[in-house]
């Protein structure tokens, strides 16, 4: 497996608005069909060990994937994705929010921003998530937590990352 | 509602007052002051930034005191790490499924 593969994350907490991004060892068709399939997303789209598991996804603008992440005791967390702008092979947009097994959007949810480009078959897919909660996604880990080695960052450094931002 | 940690420190006044605080505790007067603000002005800052668990208050006579809560910006800190610990698992699982397909097709 290639370990030269970029991945980037970052956040700007002031402007609520996470950047990933990140290099596949694939052409851009194949990537492309990963993000918005639901038979390879639901091999990938959850962090072990937790498991995804789509009930219906219709790829096309106002079309929605409908899915659950499913924690190993089988607590089910459910996600709505709709699809808001779809530009074959280069780039799409959705509307990500949280939900009850009904169906019953939680609002407000996020703006995700998906874009393709591929270089001497490296695909690079760069993604915008705007306006995260904090307080959403936790309740998403709540009971998925343990075990994870506590990365403290200095105080000190992050007031001045945010300073530097005013 | 419960305030979002993002909502909070999104304005540059809140960021301001996070700052000036975690060098000394402040009385919402002092606050004012500092920032040429008007005290009802101050007050909001404070409910949100309260309501989020950024700051705490403590009572010292008949003034109240706002200490900077740095265990609350360390648990946001640690969800950020977290999630971003979740997208790179995400996408090594990506990997192994990219190559098994690419290994299917040939």
């Amino acid at each position: 497996m290639n370990n030269h593969l970029l991945f980037d994350f970052n956040v700007d907490k002031a402007a609520k608005t996470v950047f990933i991004t990140r290099e596949f060892d694939a052409e851009l068709p194949l990537v492309w069909d990963a993000f918005t399939k639901q038979e390879i997303l639901d091999q990938w789209a959850a962090p072990a060990p937790m498991q995804c598991k789509t009930k219906y996804m219709n790829f096309k603008v106002g079309g929605r994937r409908f899915y659950a992440m499913i924690s190993p005791e089988g607590q089910e967390r459910w996600i709505i994705q709709e699809y808001t702008s779809i530009t074959p092979k280069t780039n799409f947009k959705l509307y990500n929010s949280f939900a009850d097994k009904d169906e019953t959007p939680e609002l407000p949810g996020s703006e995700w921003d998906h874009n393709f480009s591929e270089q001497n078959g490296i695909t690079t897919v760069s993604i915008t998530i705007f306006n995260e909660s904090a307080e959403r996604m936790e309740k998403l880990y709540e009971g998925f937590r343990q075990g994870y080695t506590v990365m403290l960052t200095n105080l000190e450094k992050l007031l001045a990352t945010l300073s530097q931002k005013l | 509602m419960k305030q979002d940690i993002f909502q909070a420190i999104a304005d540059p006044t809140r960021r301001a007052i996070l700052t000036l605080i975690t060098i000394q505790a402040l009385t919402p007067n002092a606050m004012a002051e500092k920032f040429d603000m008007s005290r009802q002005a101050v007050s909001k800052h404070i409910k949100v930034l309260h309501e989020c668990e950024l700051i705490k208050a403590e009572q010292s006579g008949r003034e109240i005191y706002y200490h900077f809560n740095a265990k609350k910006m360390q648990e946001f800190d640690n969800w950020l790490a977290q999630f971003r610990q979740n997208w790179e698992t995400q996408f090594n699982q990506l990997d192994k499924v990219l190559s098994t397909i690419k290994g299917q097709k040939k």
